[in-house]
Protein backbone atom coordinates (compact mmCIF):
# COMPACT_ATOMS: atom_id res chain seq x y z
CA UNK A 1 0.00 0.00 0.00
CA UNK A 2 1.29 3.74 -0.80
CA UNK A 3 2.48 5.12 2.27
CA UNK A 4 1.99 8.74 0.80
CA UNK A 5 -0.90 10.65 2.61
CA UNK A 6 -0.47 8.71 5.96
CA UNK A 7 0.32 11.75 7.67
CA UNK A 8 -2.64 13.80 6.19
CA UNK A 9 -5.26 13.41 8.38
CA UNK A 10 -7.86 15.96 7.33
CA UNK A 11 -10.80 14.72 6.41
CA UNK A 12 -10.26 15.98 2.27
CA UNK A 13 -6.70 14.09 2.35
CA UNK A 14 -8.91 10.88 3.58
CA UNK A 15 -11.01 11.33 0.81
CA UNK A 16 -8.33 11.90 -1.95
CA UNK A 17 -6.71 8.81 -0.58
CA UNK A 18 -10.29 6.35 -0.40
CA UNK A 19 -10.87 7.69 -4.13
CA UNK A 20 -7.42 7.06 -5.16
CA UNK A 21 -7.66 3.30 -3.73
CA UNK A 22 -11.27 2.82 -4.24
CA UNK A 23 -12.90 4.36 -7.42
CA UNK A 24 -10.73 2.49 -10.05
CA UNK A 25 -13.15 -0.62 -8.79
CA UNK A 26 -16.32 1.09 -9.34
CA UNK A 27 -17.14 -0.98 -12.29
CA UNK A 28 -16.57 -4.18 -10.74
CA UNK A 29 -18.63 -3.29 -7.76
CA UNK A 30 -20.91 -1.89 -9.94
CA UNK A 31 -21.27 -5.39 -11.98
CA UNK A 32 -21.46 -7.11 -8.76
CA UNK A 33 -24.02 -4.85 -8.11
CA UNK A 34 -26.25 -5.16 -10.74
CA UNK A 35 -26.15 -9.56 -10.73
CA UNK A 36 -27.34 -9.56 -7.14
CA UNK A 37 -29.47 -6.43 -7.50
CA UNK A 38 -31.55 -7.00 -10.72
CA UNK A 39 -32.27 -3.70 -11.52
CA UNK A 40 -30.37 -0.87 -12.59
CA UNK A 41 -31.12 2.02 -10.29
CA UNK A 42 -31.05 -0.87 -7.32
CA UNK A 43 -27.52 -1.16 -8.18
CA UNK A 44 -26.79 2.16 -8.09
CA UNK A 45 -28.39 2.95 -4.82
CA UNK A 46 -26.32 -0.21 -3.33
CA UNK A 47 -22.90 0.48 -5.18
CA UNK A 48 -23.48 4.60 -3.83
CA UNK A 49 -24.50 3.28 -0.39
CA UNK A 50 -21.39 0.74 -0.41
CA UNK A 51 -18.97 3.56 -1.13
CA UNK A 52 -20.19 5.69 1.42
CA UNK A 53 -20.21 2.92 4.04
CA UNK A 54 -16.39 1.92 2.95
CA UNK A 55 -15.43 5.86 3.48
CA UNK A 56 -17.06 5.52 6.77
CA UNK A 57 -15.10 2.38 7.75
CA UNK A 58 -12.06 3.46 6.02
CA UNK A 59 -10.11 4.42 9.23
CA UNK A 60 -10.53 0.42 9.89
CA UNK A 61 -9.26 -1.02 6.64
CA UNK A 62 -5.56 -2.35 7.23
CA UNK A 63 -4.33 -2.18 3.96
CA UNK A 64 -4.42 -5.40 1.58
CA UNK A 65 -6.66 -5.97 -1.67
CA UNK A 66 -9.00 -2.97 -1.78
CA UNK A 67 -11.35 -4.98 -4.01
CA UNK A 68 -12.31 -7.96 -1.73
CA UNK A 69 -13.31 -5.06 0.72
CA UNK A 70 -15.26 -2.82 -1.36
CA UNK A 71 -17.33 -6.15 -2.76
CA UNK A 72 -17.75 -7.82 0.77
CA UNK A 73 -19.09 -4.06 1.79
CA UNK A 74 -21.30 -3.99 -1.08
CA UNK A 75 -22.37 -7.59 -0.76
CA UNK A 76 -23.61 -6.80 3.06
CA UNK A 77 -25.51 -3.84 1.66
CA UNK A 78 -27.41 -5.77 -0.97
CA UNK A 79 -28.20 -8.09 1.49
CA UNK A 80 -29.67 -5.46 3.66
CA UNK A 81 -31.65 -4.28 0.87
CA UNK A 82 -33.23 -7.88 0.12
CA UNK A 83 -34.17 -7.99 3.56
CA UNK A 84 -35.70 -5.09 3.94
CA UNK A 85 -38.13 -5.58 0.60
CA UNK A 86 -40.79 -8.16 0.07
CA UNK A 87 -39.24 -10.68 -2.05
CA UNK A 88 -38.54 -9.33 -5.26
CA UNK A 89 -39.90 -10.94 -8.34
CA UNK A 90 -37.29 -11.56 -11.20
CA UNK A 91 -37.24 -9.40 -14.07
CA UNK A 92 -35.16 -9.85 -16.66
CA UNK A 93 -33.32 -6.88 -18.37
CA UNK A 94 -32.35 -8.03 -21.68
CA UNK A 95 -33.93 -5.12 -23.31
CA UNK A 96 -32.00 -2.56 -20.89
CA UNK A 97 -30.07 -0.23 -22.88
CA UNK A 98 -27.12 -0.07 -20.23
CA UNK A 99 -26.79 -3.74 -20.96
CA UNK A 100 -24.14 -3.36 -24.15
CA UNK A 101 -20.78 -5.22 -23.61
CA UNK A 102 -18.35 -2.33 -22.99
CA UNK A 103 -16.09 -3.58 -26.38
CA UNK A 104 -15.72 -5.96 -28.86
CA UNK A 105 -12.82 -7.96 -29.82
CA UNK A 106 -11.14 -6.27 -32.51
CA UNK A 107 -11.64 -7.83 -35.94
CA UNK A 108 -15.58 -8.54 -35.00
CA UNK A 109 -17.65 -8.07 -38.17
CA UNK A 110 -20.98 -6.32 -37.08
CA UNK A 111 -22.53 -9.58 -37.83
CA UNK A 112 -20.39 -11.73 -35.21
CA UNK A 113 -20.77 -8.64 -32.59
CA UNK A 114 -24.31 -9.10 -33.10
CA UNK A 115 -24.33 -12.82 -31.96
CA UNK A 116 -21.74 -11.74 -29.53
CA UNK A 117 -23.95 -9.33 -28.21
CA UNK A 118 -26.54 -11.47 -27.79
CA UNK A 119 -25.18 -14.64 -26.50
CA UNK A 120 -23.63 -12.49 -23.73
CA UNK A 121 -27.09 -11.56 -23.16
CA UNK A 122 -28.45 -14.70 -22.66
CA UNK A 123 -25.48 -15.52 -20.75
CA UNK A 124 -27.00 -12.58 -18.32
CA UNK A 125 -29.84 -13.89 -18.20
CA UNK A 126 -28.80 -17.09 -16.80
CA UNK A 127 -26.53 -16.39 -14.41
CA UNK A 128 -28.97 -13.84 -13.53
CA UNK A 129 -31.54 -16.87 -12.97
CA UNK A 130 -29.05 -18.44 -10.88
CA UNK A 131 -29.87 -18.87 -6.39
CA UNK A 132 -28.11 -15.76 -5.19
CA UNK A 133 -25.52 -18.26 -3.39
CA UNK A 134 -24.32 -19.50 -6.78
CA UNK A 135 -24.59 -16.18 -8.56
CA UNK A 136 -22.64 -14.34 -6.37
CA UNK A 137 -19.72 -16.74 -7.23
CA UNK A 138 -19.84 -17.01 -10.50
CA UNK A 139 -20.02 -12.99 -10.70
CA UNK A 140 -16.70 -13.06 -8.55
CA UNK A 141 -14.90 -15.52 -10.47
CA UNK A 142 -15.53 -15.34 -14.23
CA UNK A 143 -16.37 -11.41 -14.60
CA UNK A 144 -14.19 -9.76 -11.77
CA UNK A 145 -11.42 -12.30 -11.53
CA UNK A 146 -11.32 -12.94 -8.32
CA UNK A 147 -8.89 -15.78 -6.75
CA UNK A 148 -10.57 -18.29 -4.37
CA UNK A 149 -8.64 -16.51 -1.57
CA UNK A 150 -10.56 -13.43 -2.55
CA UNK A 151 -13.89 -14.44 -3.24
CA UNK A 152 -13.84 -16.35 0.07
CA UNK A 153 -13.30 -13.03 1.92
CA UNK A 154 -16.13 -11.40 -0.13
CA UNK A 155 -18.72 -14.06 0.65
CA UNK A 156 -17.38 -15.05 4.44
CA UNK A 157 -17.04 -18.88 3.40
CA UNK A 158 -14.05 -20.80 3.70
CA UNK A 159 -11.71 -22.16 0.42
CA UNK A 160 -13.55 -25.77 0.79
CA UNK A 161 -17.38 -23.75 0.18
CA UNK A 162 -15.81 -21.67 -2.52
CA UNK A 163 -14.90 -24.57 -4.23
CA UNK A 164 -17.80 -26.65 -3.97
CA UNK A 165 -20.33 -23.57 -4.65
CA UNK A 166 -18.46 -22.97 -7.74
CA UNK A 167 -18.49 -26.28 -8.80
CA UNK A 168 -22.15 -26.83 -8.20
CA UNK A 169 -22.85 -23.00 -9.95
CA UNK A 170 -21.11 -24.07 -12.76
CA UNK A 171 -22.99 -27.04 -13.29
CA UNK A 172 -26.30 -25.60 -13.01
CA UNK A 173 -25.21 -22.63 -15.49
CA UNK A 174 -23.81 -25.01 -17.98
CA UNK A 175 -27.30 -27.01 -17.89
CA UNK A 176 -29.08 -23.97 -18.38
CA UNK A 177 -26.63 -22.80 -21.31
CA UNK A 178 -27.25 -26.32 -22.83
CA UNK A 179 -30.97 -25.93 -22.26
CA UNK A 180 -31.23 -22.54 -23.69
CA UNK A 181 -29.02 -23.19 -26.70
CA UNK A 182 -31.47 -26.30 -27.83
CA UNK A 183 -34.31 -24.13 -27.37
CA UNK A 184 -32.65 -21.32 -29.88
CA UNK A 185 -31.90 -23.70 -32.25
CA UNK A 186 -35.65 -25.51 -32.49
CA UNK A 187 -37.14 -21.85 -33.11
CA UNK B 1 -8.83 -39.67 -6.08
CA UNK B 2 -12.26 -40.83 -6.63
CA UNK B 3 -14.76 -38.61 -9.24
CA UNK B 4 -16.26 -36.92 -5.97
CA UNK B 5 -13.31 -35.39 -5.53
CA UNK B 6 -12.06 -34.16 -9.15
CA UNK B 7 -15.87 -33.17 -9.68
CA UNK B 8 -14.96 -29.95 -7.20
CA UNK B 9 -10.90 -30.06 -8.09
CA UNK B 10 -11.41 -29.75 -11.74
CA UNK B 11 -12.51 -26.34 -11.04
CA UNK B 12 -9.55 -25.09 -9.50
CA UNK B 13 -7.83 -26.76 -12.05
CA UNK B 14 -9.37 -24.93 -14.50
CA UNK B 15 -9.18 -21.59 -12.76
CA UNK B 16 -5.50 -22.36 -11.62
CA UNK B 17 -5.51 -22.09 -8.07
CA UNK B 18 -4.32 -25.71 -7.83
CA UNK B 19 -0.43 -26.39 -6.37
CA UNK B 20 1.78 -28.85 -8.98
CA UNK B 21 0.86 -31.81 -7.04
CA UNK B 22 -2.86 -31.97 -6.64
CA UNK B 23 -2.75 -30.61 -10.34
CA UNK B 24 -0.91 -33.70 -11.45
CA UNK B 25 -3.54 -36.03 -8.98
CA UNK B 26 -6.20 -34.63 -10.98
CA UNK B 27 -4.97 -34.52 -14.02
CA UNK B 28 -3.79 -38.12 -13.47
CA UNK B 29 -7.72 -39.11 -12.76
CA UNK B 30 -9.11 -37.33 -15.71
CA UNK B 31 -6.78 -39.34 -18.15
CA UNK B 32 -8.59 -42.52 -16.79
CA UNK B 33 -12.11 -41.46 -16.43
CA UNK B 34 -14.20 -40.78 -19.39
CA UNK B 35 -16.62 -39.01 -17.57
CA UNK B 36 -14.79 -36.86 -15.66
CA UNK B 37 -12.91 -35.91 -18.78
CA UNK B 38 -15.53 -35.10 -20.84
CA UNK B 39 -16.99 -33.40 -17.69
CA UNK B 40 -14.25 -30.84 -17.37
CA UNK B 41 -14.42 -30.31 -21.33
CA UNK B 42 -18.06 -29.42 -21.21
CA UNK B 43 -16.93 -26.66 -18.63
CA UNK B 44 -14.07 -26.25 -20.61
CA UNK B 45 -16.62 -25.28 -23.26
CA UNK B 46 -18.78 -22.84 -21.19
CA UNK B 47 -16.17 -20.88 -19.99
CA UNK B 48 -15.06 -19.84 -23.31
CA UNK B 49 -18.79 -18.67 -23.94
CA UNK B 50 -17.94 -16.61 -20.52
CA UNK B 51 -16.81 -13.54 -22.14
CA UNK B 52 -16.41 -11.21 -19.17
CA UNK B 53 -16.19 -8.26 -21.54
CA UNK B 54 -20.07 -8.64 -22.51
CA UNK B 55 -20.99 -9.76 -19.38
CA UNK B 56 -19.89 -6.31 -17.14
CA UNK B 57 -21.43 -3.49 -16.52
CA UNK B 58 -20.62 0.19 -16.45
CA UNK B 59 -21.09 2.53 -13.67
CA UNK B 60 -22.77 5.66 -15.30
CA UNK B 61 -21.18 8.62 -15.00
CA UNK B 62 -23.56 10.23 -13.02
CA UNK B 63 -23.32 7.50 -10.25
CA UNK B 64 -19.13 8.31 -10.33
CA UNK B 65 -19.85 12.06 -9.60
CA UNK B 66 -22.61 11.34 -7.33
CA UNK B 67 -20.18 9.43 -5.00
CA UNK B 68 -17.42 11.78 -5.09
CA UNK B 69 -19.92 14.72 -4.57
CA UNK B 70 -20.48 13.08 -1.31
CA UNK B 71 -17.06 12.81 -0.37
CA UNK B 72 -15.56 15.58 1.76
CA UNK B 73 -13.75 17.95 -0.51
CA UNK B 74 -9.82 17.85 -0.92
CA UNK B 75 -7.71 19.76 1.14
CA UNK B 76 -6.37 22.86 -0.05
CA UNK B 77 -2.72 21.51 -0.77
CA UNK B 78 -0.26 23.26 0.05
CA UNK B 79 2.53 23.92 -2.46
CA UNK B 80 5.90 21.99 -2.69
CA UNK B 81 7.75 25.57 -2.35
CA UNK B 82 5.91 26.42 0.83
CA UNK B 83 7.51 22.91 2.55
CA UNK B 84 10.38 23.30 1.01
CA UNK B 85 10.80 27.32 2.09
CA UNK B 86 8.95 26.22 5.53
CA UNK B 87 11.95 23.89 6.19
CA UNK B 88 14.22 26.16 5.32
CA UNK B 89 12.95 29.21 7.44
CA UNK B 90 12.19 26.99 10.09
CA UNK B 91 13.42 28.62 13.19
CA UNK B 92 14.91 25.21 14.98
CA UNK B 93 16.30 23.85 11.91
CA UNK B 94 19.61 24.17 11.07
CA UNK B 95 20.71 24.43 7.78
CA UNK B 96 22.25 21.13 7.48
CA UNK B 97 19.28 19.57 8.68
CA UNK B 98 17.02 21.73 6.42
CA UNK B 99 19.60 20.60 3.53
CA UNK B 100 18.76 16.74 4.64
CA UNK B 101 15.42 16.95 4.41
CA UNK B 102 15.09 18.71 1.23
CA UNK B 103 17.07 15.75 -0.17
CA UNK B 104 14.56 13.60 1.34
CA UNK B 105 11.24 15.29 -0.10
CA UNK B 106 13.59 15.63 -3.42
CA UNK B 107 14.52 11.96 -3.44
CA UNK B 108 10.10 11.19 -2.23
CA UNK B 109 9.02 13.06 -4.92
CA UNK B 110 11.49 11.43 -7.62
CA UNK B 111 10.42 7.66 -6.74
CA UNK B 112 6.39 8.65 -6.83
CA UNK B 113 7.32 10.09 -10.29
CA UNK B 114 8.87 6.83 -11.64
CA UNK B 115 6.20 5.18 -9.72
CA UNK B 116 3.71 7.04 -11.73
CA UNK B 117 5.89 6.60 -15.20
CA UNK B 118 5.78 2.88 -14.61
CA UNK B 119 2.72 2.41 -14.09
CA UNK B 120 1.48 4.68 -17.08
CA UNK B 121 4.24 2.37 -19.34
CA UNK B 122 1.92 -0.38 -18.36
CA UNK B 123 -0.95 1.10 -19.32
CA UNK B 124 -0.13 2.44 -22.61
CA UNK B 125 1.54 -1.29 -23.35
CA UNK B 126 -2.16 -2.60 -22.55
CA UNK B 127 -4.30 0.25 -24.75
CA UNK B 128 -1.99 0.48 -27.70
CA UNK B 129 -2.17 -3.48 -28.81
CA UNK B 130 1.70 -2.71 -28.27
CA UNK B 131 2.01 -5.55 -25.16
CA UNK B 132 5.25 -7.08 -26.75
CA UNK B 133 8.29 -5.97 -29.15
CA UNK B 134 9.24 -9.64 -29.15
CA UNK B 135 6.86 -12.36 -28.62
CA UNK B 136 7.89 -15.44 -27.69
CA UNK B 137 7.42 -17.86 -24.13
CA UNK B 138 11.43 -19.07 -24.70
CA UNK B 139 13.57 -17.17 -22.34
CA UNK B 140 16.59 -17.81 -24.67
CA UNK B 141 14.32 -15.77 -27.77
CA UNK B 142 13.59 -13.00 -25.38
CA UNK B 143 16.86 -12.32 -23.99
CA UNK B 144 19.06 -12.15 -26.79
CA UNK B 145 16.26 -9.79 -28.68
CA UNK B 146 17.39 -7.28 -26.13
CA UNK B 147 20.99 -7.53 -27.14
CA UNK B 148 22.17 -3.84 -28.54
CA UNK B 149 19.03 -2.28 -28.17
CA UNK B 150 20.02 -1.54 -24.44
CA UNK B 151 23.34 -1.04 -22.14
CA UNK B 152 22.03 -4.05 -19.99
CA UNK B 153 21.14 -7.80 -20.51
CA UNK B 154 17.53 -7.71 -18.57
CA UNK B 155 17.20 -11.19 -16.89
CA UNK B 156 14.72 -13.29 -18.67
CA UNK B 157 13.86 -16.18 -16.90
CA UNK B 158 10.47 -18.66 -17.34
CA UNK B 159 7.87 -19.16 -14.77
CA UNK B 160 5.57 -21.09 -16.51
CA UNK B 161 5.97 -24.19 -13.93
CA UNK B 162 5.28 -21.29 -10.86
CA UNK B 163 1.96 -20.30 -12.52
CA UNK B 164 3.31 -17.38 -14.80
CA UNK B 165 3.80 -17.65 -18.35
CA UNK B 166 6.34 -15.74 -20.40
CA UNK B 167 4.47 -13.54 -23.22
CA UNK B 168 7.76 -12.02 -24.38
CA UNK B 169 9.97 -8.58 -24.06
CA UNK B 170 9.74 -5.00 -25.10
CA UNK B 171 11.43 -1.93 -25.25
CA UNK B 172 9.66 0.57 -23.25
CA UNK B 173 10.89 4.24 -21.61
CA UNK B 174 10.82 5.35 -18.29
CA UNK B 175 11.84 8.53 -16.68
CA UNK B 176 12.96 9.35 -20.31
CA UNK B 177 15.50 6.43 -20.43
CA UNK B 178 15.09 3.10 -22.43
CA UNK B 179 14.39 0.30 -20.25
CA UNK B 180 13.24 -3.64 -21.24
CA UNK B 181 10.01 -4.72 -20.41
CA UNK B 182 9.53 -8.82 -19.86
CA UNK B 183 5.97 -9.18 -20.10
CA UNK B 184 3.97 -12.70 -18.08
CA UNK B 185 0.53 -13.50 -17.13
CA UNK B 186 -1.15 -14.44 -14.18
CA UNK B 187 -4.84 -15.93 -15.15
CA UNK B 188 -5.97 -12.46 -17.39
CA UNK B 189 -3.68 -10.44 -15.99
CA UNK B 190 -0.76 -9.03 -17.19
CA UNK B 191 2.46 -8.21 -15.18
CA UNK B 192 5.04 -5.52 -16.63
CA UNK B 193 8.57 -6.68 -15.16
CA UNK B 194 10.80 -3.42 -16.01
CA UNK B 195 14.16 -3.45 -15.65
CA UNK B 196 16.66 -0.06 -15.78
CA UNK B 197 20.22 0.01 -15.00
CA UNK B 198 20.91 1.34 -11.81
CA UNK B 199 23.21 3.78 -10.21
CA UNK B 200 24.90 1.33 -8.02
CA UNK B 201 25.58 -2.27 -7.30
CA UNK B 202 23.13 -2.45 -3.72
CA UNK B 203 20.08 -4.77 -2.80
CA UNK B 204 17.78 -2.80 -1.99
CA UNK B 205 14.55 -5.09 -0.24
CA UNK B 206 11.19 -5.07 -2.17
CA UNK B 207 8.76 -2.40 -1.44
CA UNK B 208 4.72 -2.77 -2.03
CA UNK B 209 3.50 0.16 -3.89
CA UNK B 210 -0.26 1.10 -5.19
CA UNK B 211 -1.25 3.68 -7.80
CA UNK B 212 -4.57 3.97 -9.63
CA UNK B 213 -5.62 0.32 -8.32
CA UNK B 214 -2.59 -0.89 -9.85
CA UNK B 215 0.26 -2.88 -7.37
CA UNK B 216 4.07 -2.21 -8.16
CA UNK B 217 6.30 -4.15 -6.52
CA UNK B 218 9.82 -2.70 -6.44
CA UNK B 219 13.52 -3.22 -5.77
CA UNK B 220 17.17 -3.57 -7.13
CA UNK B 221 19.57 -6.28 -7.25
CA UNK B 222 23.14 -6.87 -9.43
CA UNK B 223 23.11 -3.48 -10.89
CA UNK B 224 19.53 -3.55 -12.19
CA UNK B 225 16.54 -1.29 -10.71
CA UNK B 226 13.37 -3.55 -11.42
CA UNK B 227 9.27 -2.59 -11.11
CA UNK B 228 6.81 -5.35 -11.61
CA UNK B 229 3.72 -3.51 -12.27
CA UNK B 230 -0.11 -5.39 -12.07
CA UNK B 231 -3.67 -5.07 -11.75
CA UNK B 232 -3.11 -8.85 -9.89
CA UNK B 233 -3.73 -8.39 -6.31
CA UNK B 234 -0.28 -7.84 -3.13
CA UNK B 235 -0.39 -11.42 -2.59
CA UNK B 236 0.30 -12.59 -6.24
CA UNK B 237 2.56 -9.89 -6.96
CA UNK B 238 5.02 -10.52 -4.06
CA UNK B 239 4.58 -14.06 -4.85
CA UNK B 240 5.54 -13.39 -8.53
CA UNK B 241 8.62 -11.04 -7.09
CA UNK B 242 9.67 -13.56 -4.76
CA UNK B 243 9.53 -16.40 -7.62
CA UNK B 244 11.57 -14.25 -10.22
CA UNK B 245 14.32 -13.69 -7.17
CA UNK B 246 14.25 -17.43 -6.64
CA UNK B 247 14.62 -17.89 -10.30
CA UNK B 248 17.74 -15.64 -10.93
CA UNK B 249 19.88 -17.14 -7.55
CA UNK B 250 19.30 -20.57 -9.16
Amino acid sequence: MMAGGATDLTDGGRAERFKTLALPHLDEVYTLARYLMRSASDAEDAAQECYLRAFRHFDTFRGGPVKPWLLAILRNVCHAAHAGKARLEFTADAGDPQALPLWREPGDTPEQAMLRRSDSQTMRRLIGELPADYREVIVLREINDLSYRDIATVIEAPIGTVMSRLARARGLLHDAWIAAEGGSKTK
Amino acid sequence: MNCDEAAILMHALIDGELDAGHAREVEAHIVGCAACAARLREFQELRRNLTPAGLRYSAPGSLRESIEGRLPAPPAAASRRAVISSFALGAGVSAIAACGLLVMVMRNDDESRILGEVVSAHLRSLQAQHLTDVLSSDQHTVKPWFNGRLDVAPPVVDLTAQGFTLLGGRLDYVDAKPVAAIVYRRRVHVINLFCAPAPDFGHRRAVMESLHGFNVRRWSENGLNLWAVSDINTEELAEFGEKFEAALKQ
